[in-house]
């Protein structure tokens, strides 16, 4: 193997890749080779950093140095400065505030330990990096039951939303007899805000790989399936590299390190329906059918795909795997808390500085991921809540923001863990719509097949809709109220029976918002359009006209020296005219 | 993709790949979706003659293809247009202001979400997160991504398209 002295490690993940990466890696080719430096120094496209928000990113190793928001006439600068010369180029570098410094400091890398590490696309990486070692255990030093034991004493629990924990999963399904049995991955990732899992097959796809073998070998199953989303080509396109890869040195297939146990991994593509991240629906899809969920029991344990005994697991779930077998259940106990154990990785987004992907030990507090990893709210704006658990989840109010992040203290609050979607809301944002959004998605997918959810998240749209339109009526948010404890109650699948958990956990913090746009047809957010209207100010307003000829409807007049009106019947609330004020004379009235 | 361009000609040969497809696929267990998958990225779009097709290929009746086509989102019985612009709606992109985007686009594209302008060019879409938010909001047209948008971008962005097709076909 060749040896090269220093590494650049180019984001390819998603976000970075939109923000222009993959040309950068090519400066880099170019620009080495001007320097005559192609055999010293190896370009590495990586999975994702996590710092999206200031991509590309780029790390140079062996300093480790994190250069943020490279632009390709960047690179020559840091091939001739940091390459050559051996001098860093100050002003990329991130951690030159405190913010980028604490958004490492307070994360601790466990799922993700190999994401932006090592190259996806390489299995010797993967190796390099321990890769493979704990199947090697499992296969030539444990008993199926010791590995399950193993995983029970972790207390690793499902990462997907329910947080089962994963051992005793993996128990039921070893003492379900039968000829064949199926490990499966949940790669559907329906979380309207959320890429964690995609991160991880995009940056580490060895590693699921390896859990599922190891799966299957616990439970005595010889076939796994990935059920991955369409909508992630990189991802498929990693993972179908990585199988290929493991096949070739024979840690897939037939008679995996001599041992005689055979398991091989087919991948399986969804097509956008958010339902069959549930998982009898799933299983229904990866027999190339309608993905509707069916009753359980029975469960997928005793009867799941092809009515045959079947676990599934999240992508999460199965990164976690490899390192607990080599690093043991104890260490990863002793991370997070009492009941909820390791680390737990989450996409943050929405109204935050630091957008982007984080992984913390459990306990953590919401306030350290916002003000100490997260950088605060942008241009000075106040926290109001926020969501994680996406349709299925709740929200976090700011009186509480010091909860800690684990299963029971989110669900204790109204909220959940779900899969890792965490959405930061400002002062701007209107929690009635949100509540309409998440119930809007639900309405869409919603698959049909049982009445409380087809037509009673329906129903509660209608209402929202009302409200949000200056509308609302009185007794609409008692009606709200009734019908999300029937479809609760009687929903057939996961979907419907936490599709009102948006509204409920809104209403209970936010209460008196739902109030304002029922009977005061107010909505302090001022974001509900057909509530709010703009207005010119007559002291500020220099009557200079330039909004008049902005407005796309003319409804606005005024001649000079007199101020300027906006004619309230044609003004279609566009925002336009405020926008383009110089004077920032125009205001928006809730 | 191609689709819009296509002669007769070629529309065997399209036949023949959709027959490749079939056999490759026609002894795996489930492998409808998949055969859709593949079926849709050569035609564009699974019109009923299609569906026909592969319905007597894997032997499955044609009113389950269509139950399945018309259960997934990602199946279109609808050609797309050329470009197709898929705005995120995903909910970091719609905290900041991803249905703004959205309606801007369905008036400067003259069309509803779903559909197609009536040159074929572009069809206007609402998606998931497609995993860029912190660049949010974001659209992606085809496999490109765009981000951190403004009303003015999307003009850039149509504009930008509309050359570029005017190229592909001097
Ligand atoms: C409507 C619905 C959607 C779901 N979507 C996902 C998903 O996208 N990804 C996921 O891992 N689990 C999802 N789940 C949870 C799965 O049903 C299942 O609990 C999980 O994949 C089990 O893996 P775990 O124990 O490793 O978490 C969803 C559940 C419901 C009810
Ligand atoms: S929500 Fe739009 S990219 Fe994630």
């Amino acid at each position: 193997m060749q040896i090269f002295r220093a590494h650049v490690l180019v984001c390819g993940g998603t976000g970075c890749t939109s923000s222009n990466s993959p040309k950068i890696a090519e400066e880099f080719e170019v620009q080495l080779k001007k320097n005559n430096l192609e055999n010293e120094v190896k370009v590495v496209k990586t999975g994702c950093f996590g710092l999206c928000a200031e991509g590309p990113v780029i790390v140079v190793y062996p300093e480790g140095a994190m250069y943020t928001m490279v632009k390709v006439e960047d690179v020559k600068e840091i091939v001739e400065e940091h390459l050559l010369k051996g001098r860093l180029v100050k002003r990329l570098l991130a951690g030159n505030d405190e913010f980028d410094y604490n958004f490492f400091k307070k994360q601790m890398r466990v799922a993700l330990r190999n994401c932006g590490r090592i190259n996806p696309e390489s299995i010797e990486e993967y190796i390099a990096f321990d890769g493979y070692q704990a199947l090697a255990k499992v296969l030539t030093e444990m008993t199926p039951e010791q590995v399950i034991d193993t995983i029970k004493r972790s207390g690793l629990r499902g990462r997907g939303g329910a947080g089962f924990p994963t051992g005793l999963k993996w128990e039921f399904a070893r003492k379900s007899q039968d000829d064949q049995k199926y490990v499966c991955c949940n790669a559907d990732e329906g979380d309207p805000g959320a890429f964690m899992d995609r991160s991880i097959l995009e940056g580490d796809p060895h590693s699921v790989l390896e859990a599922m073998a190891i799966a299957g070998y616990a439970i005595g199953a010889n076939q796994g399936y990935i059920y991955i989303r369409a909508e992630y080509p990189i991802a498929v396109n990693r993972l179908r590299i990585a199988i290929d890869q493991a096949k070739e040195y024979g840690l897939l297939g037939k008679n995996i390190f001599g041992t005689g146990f055979d398991f091989d991994i087919e991948i399986r593509l969804g097509a956008g329906a958010f339902v069959c991240g549930e998982e009898t629906a799933l299983m229904t899809s990866i027999e190339g059918k309608r993905g509707e969920p069916r009753p359980r029991p029975p469960f997928p344990a005793v009867k799941g795909l092809w009515q045959k005994p079947t676990i599934l697991n999240n992508v999460e779930t199965y990164a976690n795997i490899p390192v607990i077998i080599l690093k043991g259940p104890e260490w990863f106990a002793s991370i997070g808390t009492e009941r909820s154990k390791g680390t737990k990785v989450f996409a943050v987004g929405g109204k935050i500085n630091n957008t982007g992907l984080v992984e913390i030990p459990m306990g953590t507090t919401l306030r350290e991921i916002v003000y100490d990893i997260g950088g605060g709210i942008p241009n000075g704006k106040k926290f109001k809540a926020a969501q994680t658990g996406g349709p299925s989840g709740g929200c976090i109010p700011a009186s509480l923001i010091d909860t800690p992040i684990d299963y029971d203290s989110l669900a204790q609050v109204g909220s959940m863990m779900g899969s890792g979607g965490l959405i930061i809301m400002d002062e701007d944002t209107c929690m009635v719509d949100i509540a309409k959004f998440f119930l809007e998605f639900t309405v869409e997918e919603s698959c049909g097949k049982c009445p409380p959810c087809r037509i009673g998240t329906k129903r509660m749209l209608e209402i929202l809709e009302r409200i949000t339109g200056g509308k609302g009526e009185e007794g609409d948010i008692e009606k709200l109220e009734i019908l999300a404890k029937n479809i609760k109650a009687a929903a057939l699948c996961g979907l419907g029976q936490t599709a009102p958990n948006p509204v409920l956990s809104t209403l209970r913090y936010f209460r008196d918002e739902y109030i304002a746009h029922v009977r005061d047809k107010k909505c302090p957010a001022g974001v509900c359009k057909s509530m709010m209207h703009y207005v010119i100010n007559a002291d500020l307003c220099k009557s200079c006209g330039i909004c008049a000829r902005n407005c796309p409807v003319g409804a606005i007049k005024g001649e000079r020296k007199v101020p300027y009106e906006i004619d309230q019947e044609k003004c279609i609330k566009c925002g336009a005219c405020m926008e383009k004020c110089p004077f920032k004379a125009i205001f928006k009235n809730a | 993709m191609s689709v819009n361009k296509c002669c007769c000609e070629c529309t065997d040969v399209r036949d023949a790949k959709l027959q490749e497809i079939i056999d490759k696929y026609k002894d795996t267990k489930g492998a409808l979706i998949q055969v859709l998958h593949e079926a849709q990225e050569l035609y564009g779009y699974l019109p009923l003659e299609v569906q026909k097709k592969i319905s007597e290929g894997l032997n499955v009746p044609l009113t389950e293809i269509y139950g399945v086509v018309t259960f997934y989102t990602q199946f279109s019985l609808k050609p797309k247009g050329k470009y197709r612009i898929q705005v995120c709606m995903g909910t970091a992109c719609y905290v900041k202001g991803s249905g703004m985007i959205l309606d801007k686009l369905k008036e400067k594209l003259g069309i509803d979400v779903g559909d197609c302008t009536e040159d074929r060019l572009f069809s206007l879409h609402a998606c998931r997160c497609i995993g860029a938010c912190g660049l949010a909001p974001a659209l992606m047209v085809n496999d490109e991504v765009y981000g951190r948008l403004t009303e003015k971008d999307l003009d850039d962005i149509i504009e930008k398209y509309r050359k570029l097709d005017a190229e592909s076909n001097q």
